[in-house]
């Protein structure tokens, strides 16, 4: 990839980080740089997996030393409703002679035997830093390699050392839009196409949604990425709307099919039934009739009264528990709905990752008394649920064993996690999860000191004759 | 003799091999107050750590350099200069584990006078001591990474405990500290932290005082502890590595072991020997047997050798013969695919082709020596693809959980093994060596085929 696109992608003009502070010039949470010692994230590379990874029928070819790959396939928690090819780990898994000599020969030979062993409909090919450093040249070598196998062959150009896991999400999503969308078209079209962009079908989550769509006769047209075929994203140009669930991550994919195909974008949740609610009506009034928002009103109906009934229960129980809430990004006011509408509280929460927008929603959801932590780390996190009195943590995999440790409930709201929480039916799946948390017998055991700890022994036996 | 197969394929298809600078992590996490330091680029350290992570089920310390596509082409130098700093500032460790990644290999970052001219600016780290391992991620696997890292750990000179640097000794357990006779055990990275757990506890039994290096078992075992850490809680402290020395014998336990044991030798003439595997009755009858000789040893010439094995020992020795009477007639005859790194494979394959066990197919990931030692005709070096087309027929997989999918569609069973392991708790406590845990590995393989009524 040029200097200059990694530029843009940087100052990608969708993404508010860059909107709002127009007149400061840098837009912090794109462009910072890890700080050494202290930085945690994950590389350009394995943002562009996320990103891409989803993508089913595909084979993903990582073209480097074992590091990239041989520590992380086959760990993403996107779930496929058909095929598994996605769930394989591929590898050029380049040795010294490829660094000395060049990896362009062994990448060619490893395409072809992809190809021939088990026939994707496309091969993703990643570039990681050895060979970017190296010089290799991706995009010539899947050029060649496309011509010869008529099988699309796209390189994605994300060394892990151009930045983070956000630029990496864009560096895929711009190979998508290079070399993917608007290659096919689709069988037919409806009025009410629309595309899902951002979300990645994490332990099902697009199931408890999909259904409700098909309800009011909404057609999703192309998922990008989760549960997707290739084919499906090479017609995604012809749908009438994007949303854009995860906002930021792919937001140059939304910005650039407005510009080149004329859809226009809109950015939505799916965690908590107000931002379900929403998500609905904004779709049914950027490309619907009266018909769909009137059916668009009766399902919301519907589902709430159901929601209100499964969830009575759960309030009850949940009702004022206090939380910490630490994850990136739009999840925070996502998770921070998803809370309010179970009447927990938010007692503290993350903003690093999240743009103004998000910021000012953040700040009206959490109230006077919220704290929001701008920079954390392990340490600093545990600090804040002591001086809160939180009842839990809620918070990516990576900080699990942290609140653990400290014997406090704890929630797992990102990539790794194993319970889909979108729509509805997610957010009935969050409170049996929170009221688990919560309540789960352990807590006074984990807590509890030994008897010879205590400084008042319980009891006392006699012992001997 | 085993011949060892290269694969052809120019690609890894459903890799079996983690990096070496993983490997060299995982070494340095057995050191206690250290945090290993990645010098690359942030991603290759956050997959580390996730992998970690999920295999221990812990929070594992680990950090980054950070490069950046400038920092790398201009050097290292300053980030990891920053790095230290800023590891020292929140982090205050007691030692700092410095490993290379392929990025900053391929740079080929002057790390020998990086390190120099640091220490020169910065005269205040002169207390913390850096041990550095080069561990290009185009060399090798995780168990070449481990080996390397455990071979700097000795190699490294970590001065002369003064009274201050002895941190948890008391007046009188320093005292039996000297007049106790030490033992050294290189604890390869076959052993889990379980398994170096009740190795400490077998030489402690001899009446021995045990230096593990690297010690998981006090760091990735699976305890809670009452603070909150960001550098190890546990495992070989500074103190003991400045006791280095002062050890009578040296017990190397894997294969790729050897170097380190040798380098001790070079250093302080200890005497090595080296135990390839440590399941099985024959091998651990070796181990104890070589504890009970470096316990009866005296410098005195005329000393009649009377070596002892605890009452204890004697007794579980009879139990594994018991229990390998029990379960060799659910071993016996069946067929196992094994896809290990080679010091594991060694040791599992043996110990299946002694309960009567076939061995149909071995795949592994690094070149070694012992792997012309294997009881199998061939070994290939490879990947899970390979292990797929080897694997149909046989009536048990051996490898780590990326080969869940494989067995699946193979129909046949799987016992998990190396690597990560996602699917399965207690990583952390697992013991599968010494007489008791080749014991319950035995069972734990009988009953998956009692299960599914063999
Ligand atoms: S930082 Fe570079 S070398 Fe490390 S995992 Fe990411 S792409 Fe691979």
């Amino acid at each position: 990839m040029t200097k200059p696109k990694i530029a843009d992608l940087l100052n990608e003009p969708g993404c508010e980080h860059n909107h709002k502070k127009g007149q400061q010039g840098k837009n912090k949470a794109c462009t910072q740089q890890a700080k050494p010692g202290a930085a945690q994230g994950g590389c350009a590379f394995d943002g562009a997996s996320i990103a891409l990874v989803p993508i089913t029928d595909a084979a993903h070819l990582v073209h480097g030393p074992i590091a990239c790959a041989g520590n992380s396939w086959g760990s993403r928690g996107s779930l496929s409703s058909g095929a598994t090819t996605y769930k394989m780990g591929f590898t050029t898994d380049i040795s010294e002679n490829d660094i000395i000599f060049g990896g362009e020969k062994r990448l060619y030979e490893a395409i072809t035997q992809v190809i021939k062993r088990y026939h994707p409909p496309a091969i993703f090919v990643y570039s990681t830093c050895v060979t970017a450093l190296i010089g290799d040249d991706l995009d010539a070598v899947c050029e060649a390699a496309s011509q010869k196998f008529s099988t699309p062959v796209i390189p994605v150009n994300s060394p892990g050392f151009v930045g983070s896991k956000n630029l990496g999400n864009r560096l895929g999503g711009e190979s998508l839009l290079d070399y993917v969308v608007g290659t096919a078209e689709p069988e037919y079209t409806t009025p009410y196409d629309i595309n899902l962009i951002g979300e990645y079908n994490i332990a099902g989550e697009l199931w408890g949604v999909l259904p409700l769509f098909e309800k009011v006769g909404i057609r999703v047209l192309s998922k990008i990425t989760g549960d997707a075929t290739f084919e499906e994203i090479r017609y995604a140009h012809r749908a009438k709307l994007n949303v854009m669930i995860c906002s930021k991550a792919l937001i140059n994919m939304g910005r650039k099919m407005e510009e080149r195909y004329g859809i226009p974008y809109i950015e939505e949740s799916f965690y908590g039934v107000e931002d379900m609610n929403r998500c609905l009506r904004n779709i049914a009034q950027k490309i619907g009739d009266e018909a769909l928002q009137q059916r668009v009103e009766t399902v919301i109906a519907e589902e709430t009264a159901k929601l209100d009934i499964a969830l009575a229960p759960y309030r009850a129980r949940l009702k004022d528990k206090k939380m910490v809430l630490y994850t990136g990004g739009v999840k925070s006011w996502s998770v921070m709905s998803a809370a309010h509408d179970l009447g927990m509280k938010v007692v503290a929460t993350s903003t690093k990752k999240s743009t103004e927008e998000d910021k000012a929603k953040i700040k009206k959801l959490l109230g006077k008394d919220g704290i929001a932590l701008a920079k954390g780390n392990a340490k600093e996190l545990l600090k804040v649920i002591a001086k809160t009195k939180a009842d839990m943590l809620v918070a990516g995999g990576r900080n699990q064993y942290t609140a653990l440790k400290a014997r406090i409930p704890f929630l797992d709201i990102n990539q790794e996690r194993h319970n889909p929480y979108a729509g509805y039916v997610g957010l009935i799946e969050m409170a049996k999860e929170f009221d688990r948390a919560l309540h789960s017998p352990i807590w006074q055991q984990v807590r509890q000191p030994a008897p010879w700890e205590l400084s008042v022994p319980p009891e006392k036996v006699s012992v001997g004759k | 003799m085993t011949t060892i197969t290269r694969n052809k394929k120019s690609v890894a298809v459903n890799p079996l091999k983690q990096s070496p600078p993983l490997g060299a992590a995982l070494a340095f996490l057995g050191l206690k107050g250290i945090v290993p330091l990645f010098h690359g680029s942030q991603g290759c350290t956050a997959f580390a750590k996730v992998l970690l992570v999920r295999h221990f089920r812990e929070a594992i310390p680990l950090a980054t350099t950070a490069m950046t596509e400038v920092s790398t082409i201009l050097g290292g130098e300053e980030n990891i200069e920053q790095a230290i700093l800023t590891l020292v500032e929140k982090a205050q460790p007691n030692l700092l584990g410095l490993l290379t990644t392929g990025l900053t290999e391929t740079r080929g970052d002057d790390m020998e006078g990086i390190l120099k001219s640091i220490r020169q600016r910065h005269p205040e780290l002169d207390y913390l001591p850096i041990i550095f391992v080069s561990t290009p991620d185009y060399k090798g696997s995780l168990q070449d990474g481990f080996a390397a890292a455990v071979q700097s750990i000795v190699a490294t000179d970590y001065g002369t405990p003064i009274k201050s640097n002895v941190e948890t000794f008391h007046e009188t357990s320093l005292q039996q500290i000297t007049s106790q006779k030490q033992v050294t055990i290189l604890a390869g990275s076959l052993l889990a932290p379980g398994d170096v757990e009740e190795i400490k506890e077998i030489v402690e039994a001899f009446g021995l005082k045990v230096l593990v290096i690297p010690d998981l078992s006090g760091s990735v075992d699976g305890h809670l502890d009452d603070d909150y850490n960001s550098k190890t809680p546990g495992g070989t402290s500074l103190s003991q590595l400045q006791q280095l020395k002062r050890s009578l014998f040296t017990i190397a336990i894997g294969e790729s072991m050897g170097p380190a044991a040798e380098t001790l030798q070079q250093r302080f003439g200890t005497n090595y020997e080296i135990l390839p595997r440590l399941t099985g009755l024959a091998a651990v009858d070796k181990f104890l047997w070589l504890l009970a000789q470096i316990a009866n040893y005296k410098s005195d010439p005329d000393w009649q050798l009377n070596p002892q094995v605890p009452q204890k020992y004697q007794r579980q020795r009879r139990q594994l013969q018991d229990a390998i009477l029990d379960t060799h007639f659910y071993l016996g005859g069946k067929k196992v695919s094994l896809a290990l790194e080679p010091d594991l494979l060694y040791q599992t394959s043996w110990l299946l082709k002694e309960l009567g066990a076939e061995i149909q197919a071995a795949v592994t990931t690094t070149k070694s020596s012992i792997l012309k030692e294997l009881p199998i005709d061939n070994v290939t070096i490879g990947d899970l693809e390979d292990l797929e087309d080897l694997a149909p027929g046989s009536d048990l997989i051996i490898t780590n959980s990326q080969g869940k999918r494989l067995a699946d569609k193979l129909n046949i069973p799987l016992y998990r093994m190396g690597y990560p392991i996602y699917d399965r708790l207690g990583n952390g406590s697992r013991c599968l060596v010494g007489y008791r845990g080749t014991m319950q590995f035995l069972f734990a393989l009988g009953n998956i085929f009692l299960e599914l009524g063999h």
